[in-house]
């Protein structure tokens, strides 16, 4: 008798956001790829604070060299120092990995939760969205590069303006699978009672969407925002390694592969570190992806 | 299933055309000049004349009409000609690329095998690993062989073929000296030794493609087979005392397959991406190649028929898959 009157919860209770970080913390893969995810970053974006070289400093009398305490990662061509470049890389390739991320996540969130909100707008969202998907990718990132390139680097700068044009142009080529997804969950979350309740007591469609909608799509929208970063990275890698993304001065780890690959027969340990970089952070992000896709996963979550 | 063929076809066109339109229309809106190398000392009606000879002065709808034209009327004919003897295209202007001041068409036809048979065959290796190492890991779910599979499929996932093909040059031709690493795409086989030759230097090109390849279809194969290991009728195949090589090979694999055909057929045309950059890693001479070419020179009638090209092989491989998912599976020729 006396553990039934003993009615309080033995522990505090918690929100949505624990349970959710709980089941991600128990993904080995997802926190490796998460921490590793995390050291890249803080290593390409605070390491040239404490490295000594610049990834512009041309030392010609050092070039060449293979891997030593001074130049851990050797040294290329001109004598600059290669582990100074791959942060100055890392920087240029991660930033158009997220904004091309987020443009593309918010093209994509906006075309499926209109074409699953609105049913008028559905079918000719969907049909454009089929039609982007047939167009071949990676040509038509080429043929935008090789066009638009010069306009809008005499418009507002070399490296601004390449900056602005990769991301807008993965960003338009990309947002297709994440509007999918989320049309479909609209769609389903339709259905349901609280959107029911919502809409009896007058709730407009502006905050019908904000705040019944839009917080329950979040999870498929988190899912492929990590997706949406490993691709983003590849494609950039894959333009400046064809020659057609950064101008040649400026160091992205797909210009830093490239430049590499024509030093292959005599150094062909310098195509180790940008490809490894790529790998690597495009490998721990989708281990995060996979992660966070079984925490946000409420059927999985608990068990 | 005649109809819902005929339907898929139809719907095929509307696709191909709002593709053309918007190659057309980002050829066309793109600042830039075709006549800005010429030089300054030109006089302007010259200029003017040379623009008309290109076909520039005329307005932008016109000019979309008479692509397509040349593009979907005048080329078919040619091949039509060329097969037939016939003479249906005599004289008519066909699509002429700036760099060769040739048929942009005669180009594509003659780079169009190397591109087909390295991806081809890549595709065909990458499929005959990744369905057997997909169908072992979701039979043996959780194994060490299934786990060890699930790390391998996402590192090839993850390394791009711009990384894994200068790495395997690194290894295989530069230190073990097995492989050459520049494809020699004049080389004709005519005996034994030229054959021996011929695979040798297709060996790493096509490793690299179907790394990628091989990574996809495995993870499909795998989460497809165990969708349908855990169903009634494998229950069912079970008790009445099937071998299990029956049960698994026979009737769990017929029902997997049914979404892994459609992935295989549409990832097709991703692979022709990688293949660009697979063509200029390891110097294929192959439409990839004429692609970046082109770009390079600022050819653009050639450009514009290239990125077609690839448009029109991801529709006609959509059609495709479309076409086999209905015929695999019944329930979708009915919707």
């Amino acid at each position: 008798m006396t553990d039934m009157s003993n009615t309080e919860p033995t522990t505090p209770p918690h929100s949505q956001w624990y349970d959710v970080w709980h089941q991600f913390k128990a993904h080995k893969g997802a926190m490796l790829g998460g921490i590793v995810f995390i050291v890249i970053i803080l290593g390409v974006f605070i390491g040239p604070w404490l490295w000594p070289f610049d990834a512009s400093y041309i030392d010609i009398r050092s070039r060449n060299q293979g891997p030593s305490w001074a130049h851990p990662f050797g040294t290329d061509q001109l004598g600059r120092d290669t582990m100074a470049r791959m942060m100055a890389g890392g920087q240029t390739s991660i930033a158009v990995g997220l904004t091309a991320m987020m443009l593309a996540l918010g093209l994509g969130s906006l075309v499926g939760i209109t074409a699953g909100y609105f049913k008028r707008l559905d079918g000719i969202l969907m049909r454009l969205t089929d039609l982007f998907l047939a167009l071949p990718v990676l040509p038509l990132l080429l043929v935008m590069m090789m066009l638009f390139r010069e306009p809008l680097s005499a418009a507002v700068g070399p490296e601004r303006g390449i900056f602005i044009l990769i991301v807008v142009a993965i960003g338009i080529t990309s947002w297709m699978p994440t509007a999918r997804i989320v049309r479909g969950d609209v769609l389903a979350l339709k259905e349901r009672e609280f959107v029911l309740a919502a809409r009896s007591i007058g709730t407009s469609n502006k905050n019908m969407i904000a705040r019944h909608i839009l917080p329950n799509v979040l999870s498929p929208i988190m899912v492929s925002a990590t997706l949406g970063i490993a691709n983003a990275i590849i494609t950039e890698s894959a333009l400046s390694f064809l020659g057609l993304g950064f101008p040649p001065d400026f160091p992205t780890w797909g210009r830093l592969l490239n430049d590499a690959t024509q030093y292959l027969q005599d150094y062909p340990e310098r195509v180790f570190w940008p490809g490894l970089a790529i790998s690597l952070t495009v490998l721990s992000v989708n281990y995060l992806g996979d992660g966070l896709r079984d925490a946000l996963d409420p059927r999985i979550r608990g068990r | 299933m005649l109809t819902f063929t005929i339907r898929r076809l139809i719907l095929a066109i509307p696709t191909l055309l709002f593709i053309s339109l918007i190659i057309f229309l980002l050829l066309e809106l793109a600042p830039g000049d075709p006549m800005a190398q010429v030089p300054l000392t030109v006089p302007p009606e010259v200029k003017e004349k040379m623009r008309q000879a290109l076909g520039l002065g005329e307005p932008m709808h016109v000019r979309y009409w008479k692509w397509l034209v040349q593009f979907f009327w005048i080329e078919p004919q040619v091949l039509f000609d060329h097969y037939f003897g016939t003479a249906f295209s005599e004289g008519k202007l066909r699509v002429i690329s700036w760099q060769h001041r040739s048929p942009v068409m005669d180009v594509v036809v003659e780079r169009l095998p190397q591109t087909l048979w390295v991806v081809g065959l890549s595709y065909i290796v990458g499929i005959l690993i990744a369905l057997p190492i997909g169908i072992y890991s979701a039979y043996k779910q959780y194994s060490i062989f299934d786990q060890a599979g699930t790390f391998i499929t996402m590192i090839g996932y993850s390394i791009p073929p711009f990384f894994t093909g200068p790495l395997i040059i690194v290894l295989f031709s530069v230190q073990l000296g097995w492989f050459p690493f520049i494809y020699d795409t004049t080389h004709e086989v005519t005996d034994w030794d030229s054959f021996v030759y011929q695979l040798r230097q297709m060996i790493m090109p096509v490793m690299v493609l179907a790394m990628q390849t091989t990574a996809q279809i495995s993870r499909y194969m795998r989460a497809s087979m165990l969708d349908n290991l855990n169903q009634d009728y494998v229950r069912t195949a079970r008790a009445k005392g099937l071998s299990e090589k029956v049960v698994v090979l026979v009737h769990v694999l017929r029902n997997s397959m049914i979404p892994v055909v459609t992935v295989i057929a549409l990832g097709l045309p991703a692979i022709f991406g990688g293949a660009i950059i697979t063509e200029q890693v390891f110097s294929v001479n192959g439409i990839g190649g004429q692609l970046i070419g082109a770009i390079q020179a600022n050819d653009l009638p050639t450009v514009q028929t290239l990125t077609f090209m690839f448009a029109i092989l991801i529709v006609f491989f959509n059609l495709i898959a479309d076409v086999l998912y209905g015929i695999l599976d019944p329930r979708i020729r009915y919707d």
